[in-house]
């Protein structure tokens, strides 16, 4: 499904990812870990097209297409989808509203027809109380006046809603509680089928306790240092990035 | 992949669409200004003697002003003498004139720009006065309204047929002496709109004035009077456009309302002056003072104004609370693009007991633009429970445009409550990335985020207009964010 091939990035003067190689596909999910700085919310950020980073080398192929020539609402009319690290606020502009927005620019981008208000608001229901999204908070303007909780459970509700075929998750699990957290999770866990697949992007091992990743990989210095699969996350909570970071060393690097 | 910079670039902007010039016979006097111009003005509309004196009185006046230098725009000195004070169509008839006599060309001209004047044509619920350069060309649905008796015609009609009402509530709520432009205007305004809403009559349509520039090297001072009479209820709404010329023009208007007992005005203002090239070549000066008097107790005036054209705009739709638990409204979104300025805000005085105003002002800024809210909340001594809440948000698009918000506050009650809330806020990259990412396209993202950021202001328009309202905006910040 996705293909990542030595891909390199820099934000002005620094370069940030210095050959990424990653291969997702269908049905599979892949965490991606590392100390802080080493890249991930890059990664994730440059394959949603965010133009604050300037690809400097390699290529992104995306169900066959590449990626990296499309602007950023095609690929997420494509089927990517990005839940914020940091969901930003947008006032005056409800919840509804925008997410009808967001999915009827999904439906005019492959042909099918809009949906109208009514439409909507009986598909969003279902799963609005599957992810305990009150009516209030839904007619409330785009994350203003959120709780932290709030936003990231709002991210995985139009996740829900946009039905993606590639969801990555940026950091979803900072600053939640153990409740949000298994709120996050059952929505993941909900999306995933044989035709999906999600990156998981954390700092920590404790949303793999949940949702539990196919494969692990570590990032440092802009590179994947090391993949395994999920006794990866168990064992970097035992022993911390720092073991990891001596990896990142070009010249004791481990390529795999 | 391109820079962040690049990224909130500005680029080119669409097409000003209302700067045509309608190629019409005008009679236009010579540039300059005298005391002869004056009379002449006053002659030519066949006025009563009061007029006259009064017009001389605001000249003389106004030669022992200067040009105030404390608002926040800059601009080369204007040569008052170098312009013409009246310019009109050439009309076969003279006075008054029903619609079909009025000029083809300029009921082509108001077609074009959307607003259609004969009455089987008209937007249904408006009755519209078309004001074209100095004069005013046709009002519609006179004979329907003067049935309710409400008088709905130019300001040069209601001099001629009901000079009572002129005489006393002219020049009452705005004074000849009040301030630079409203004292040059006094002494030279050619027409406007004028409206008496009587005792107890809710108006069945909203009035509306169309202002049209259309003659180059003029100056346009109009001036509109409405007074709402005990228990009545009027919606005004009034709209203007001008020609692309890469001179500025000078457009100098006074707005008196009077609303008494248990009255209710709502004024509202989409301006779409031509706002000068993208290099700041040309546009309109647009130099307004417009106010309200609420005289009556329970009375109310709401203010809505949505300014998006004009090089500078300069003006203070302020309310004056005098009768007990009146209210005062002012709602604005104001929008700068290229080298626009801005510098406008609203002025609420409370006299009366039990007096509330509440202010809503949203600036947005894109390009090398400047945009100022000033604003005044005045509490006097016998306000006696007065309350002011006033919010005032700026947005700013882009790292060149500037924003600024001076509140003034005199409160000379201690029972007064006043609120005041403030924000700036950028459209950024991280909304627009946002919007990007859920798949909806930066332009819809644009108009999405700033339709939001206004919201609270449309809300308050007549609904057919908060449409136009809200297209107007995109079209205003269109290119603005790449």
């Amino acid at each position: 499904m996705l293909e990542i091939k030595n891909l390199s990035a820099k934000v002005e003067d620094k370069q940030i990812l210095k050959g990424i190689n990653l291969s997702v596909k269908a049905g599979e999910i892949h965490a991606i870990m590392g100390p802080n700085g080493s890249g991930k919310s890059t990664l994730a950020q440059v394959i949603a097209g965010r133009d604050t980073f300037e690809v400097t080398g390699g290529s992104v192929t995306y169900l066959g297409k590449d990626l990296l020539e499309l602007a950023p609402e095609e690929r997420a009319c494509e089927g990517i989808f990005l839940a914020f690290q940091y969901p930003v606020e947008i006032p005056g502009v409800s919840n509804l509203y925008f997410l009808r927005a967001a999915v009827n620019a999904a439906r005019k981008y492959r042909g099918e027809e809009e949906l109208d208000a009514m439409d909507f608001m009986t598909g969003a229901k279902g799963k609005m109380a599957s992810l305990g999204m009150s009516d209030q908070m839904i007619s409330r303007a785009v994350n203003v006046g959120f709780s932290g909780g709030e936003k990231k459970r709002n991210e995985i509700f139009q996740m829900a809603m946009l039905e993606p075929k590639l969801a990555i998750l940026d950091e979803t699990d900072s600053g939640l509680d153990i409740d949000a957290l298994k709120t996050v999770a059952d929505g993941v866990n909900a999306l995933r089928s044989p035709d999906r697949a999600v990156i998981v992007v954390t700092h920590y091992q404790r949303l793999l306790d949940y949702i539990i990743p196919d494969f692990v990989h570590v990032l440092a210095d802009g590179r994947v240092v090391k993949s395994g699969d999920k006794s990866l996350a168990l064992e970097l909570e035992d022993k911390g990035y720092s073991w990891i970071e001596q990896l990142a060393q070009p010249e004791l690097a481990v390529r795999s | 992949m391109s820079t962040p910079t690049t990224d909130l670039d500005v680029l080119t902007s669409q097409d000003y669409k209302y700067g045509f010039v309608t190629d019409i016979e005008t009679e236009t006097v010579p540039p300059g200004l005298n005391e002869d111009i004056v009379r002449w003005i006053s002659a030519k509309k066949k006025e009563p003697e009061f007029m006259l004196d009064w017009r001389l009185k605001a000249y003389r006046h106004w030669l022992t002003m200067a040009e105030p230098k404390w608002p926040n725009v800059h601009y080369p000195p204007i040569d008052y003498q170098a312009a013409s004070y009246f310019s009109a169509p050439k009309s076969k008839t003279d006075g008054p004139k029903s619609l079909d006599d009025v000029d083809p060309e300029l009921l082509a001209t108001y077609e074009k720009l959307g607003i259609p004047l004969s009455e089987r044509a008209a937007l249904a619920g408006v009755a519209v006065d078309a004001v074209f350069d100095s004069v005013s060309v046709a009002t519609t649905f006179k004979g329907e309204l003067e049935k309710l008796g409400i008088i709905f015609c130019s300001f040069s009609e209601a001099v001629l047929n009901h000079p009572e009402l002129i005489e006393k509530y002219l020049g009452t709520v705005v004074p000849y002496t009040d301030n630079f432009f409203a004292t040059l205007n006094s002494a030279v305004f050619s027409d406007g709109s004028f409206c008496y809403i009587p005792k107890g009559v809710r108006s069945p349509m909203e009035l509306s004035t169309y202002f049209r520039i259309n003659a180059a090297n003029t100056g346009q001072f109009e001036r509109t009077l409405i007074i709402a009479d005990e228990g009545s209820h009027v919606s005004y709404l009034e709209g203007c456009t001008a020609p692309m010329r890469d001179e500025n023009q000078l457009h100098a208007a006074v707005v008196e309302l009077v609303a008494l007992d248990n009255a209710q005005i709502k004024y509202s203002t989409v301006q779409n002056w031509y706002p000068g090239d993208k290099e700041g070549k040309g546009g309109i000066y647009n130099f307004v003072t417009k106010r309200g008097a609420c005289r009556g107790v329970n009375s109310k005036i709401s203010w809505t104004q949505v300014e998006t054209g004009s090089a500078i705009t300069w003006k203070y739709p302020s309310c004056i609370l005098i009768g007990d638990n009146s209210v005062g409204e002012f709602y604005s979104v104001a929008v700068t693009n290229n080298r626009q300025q801005a510098d406008t805000g609203t002025k609420m005085i409370h006299i009366g007991k039990n007096t509330r105003s509440t202010i809503i002002s949203k600036g947005i800024s894109a390009g090398r633009s400047s945009n100022t809210y000033r604003g005044l909340v005045k509490i006097q001594k016998g306000a006696q429970g007065a309350r002011n809440f006033s919010q005032c948000d700026s947005m700013l698009m882009g790292d060149e445009c500037g924003a600024h918000t001076f509140p003034y506050l005199e409160v000379k009650n201690p029972t007064a409550q006043v609120e005041h809330e403030a924000t700036t806020s950028k459209i950024g990259e991280d909304q627009l990335f946002y919007c990007n990412q859920r798949g909806i396209p930066t332009e819809d993202a644009i108009s999405m985020i700033v339709n939001g950021f206004c919201k609270e202001v449309f809300k308050e328009l007549p609904m057919e207009f908060a449409v136009e309202a809200q297209k107007l905006l995109g079209v205003s910040l269109e290119g603005s964010v790449g």
